[in-house]
């Protein structure tokens, strides 16, 4: 501490960042990409939670409801056209498989001291946007009738 | 560095509490089994996914229990992140609090609503 204390070079000083000046010119590391993005997919997931419950009611409350999901993917509901559903959905399915698999990612490095490092946390990073995208691109081929 | 100890001890902030970030592990652990238990009961026997399929995973009682389980474990889950967005992202105390209401009304709305769907399966 006496060494700090009478050190003659001035010390760096970290202050808060900016959105505008700084924050436009910082460069993510692949973690912090996974982090803001879990956040980003809760947020979704909890405003979008009454369409989902939507879709839970009308998929199997009956047949005639289930009839009515089916065609609401389709030809569209009320003033909403099929397509945008399906995009919303195609969300919802992208923003619970990166919140599923950054989750798990956590739980991992809960349980793992050897998974609390930098190198884990990059590839490990790159393994939950990579598994993601991935299966919301298979997903959403089927969402969409490619296959 | 600012003491940010003892009486001046950090209260506020998204790392503040072990009840909440266990909580929010445990209810985590339990909605992805839950989601693996319905894929497998969905692609179980194979062919295509029909009404009868769909509506009879949640027939069963210990179904409905365990969906029960993951609706409290979703608002609870919830609740703890989203209130760290808002102590994270949002300082004026009073927006804070009323959007912090709102999570709660949204949440309890949205749990009251999905179980009511759940026992009229």
């Amino acid at each position: 501490m006496t060494e700090l204390a009478t050190s003659s070079r001035p010390r760096r000083e970290f202050r808060n960042i900016n959105v505008f000046s700084d924050l436009t010119g910082y460069r993510l590391p692949p973690a912090g990409f996974v982090s803001i993005l879990h956040r980003v997919s809760g947020v979704l997931m909890f405003l979008l939670m009454p369409f989902i419950i939507w879709m839970f009611d009308t998929s199997v409350s009956s047949e005639i409801s289930f009839a009515r999901f089916k065609a609401a993917f389709n030809s569209g509901l009320a003033f909403v056209p099929g397509w945008f559903l399906k995009l919303v959905a195609l969300a919802l399915i992208w923003a619970y498989l990166h919140h599923f698999c950054a989750g798990l990612r956590h739980l991992w490095m809960d349980v793992s001291h050897d998974a609390v490092s930098k190198e884990f946390g990059k590839s490990s990073a790159l393994a939950v946007l990579t598994v993601s995208l991935l299966l919301t691109v298979v997903l959403g081929a089927k969402l969409f009738g490619v296959y | 560095m600012a003491v940010n100890y003892g009486s001046k001890r950090t209260v506020v902030g998204a790392h503040y509490g072990l009840r909440d970030w266990l909580s929010q592990r445990v209810t985590g652990l339990v909605m992805a089994l839950f989601t693996l238990i319905v894929l497998a009961q969905l692609l179980i026997g194979g062919g295509p996914i029909g009404y009868d399929k769909w509506a009879g995973i949640f027939a069963s009682q210990w179904m409905k229990v365990l969906t029960f389980v993951v609706i409290a474990s979703l608002l609870w889950h919830a609740w703890v992140g989203m209130r760290d967005v808002w102590m994270d992202y949002v300082q004026p105390v009073g927006i804070r609090l009323a959007l912090q209401i709102f999570t709660i009304v949204w949440l309890v709305g949205c749990a009251g609503w999905a179980i009511q769907v759940l026992w009229r399966v």
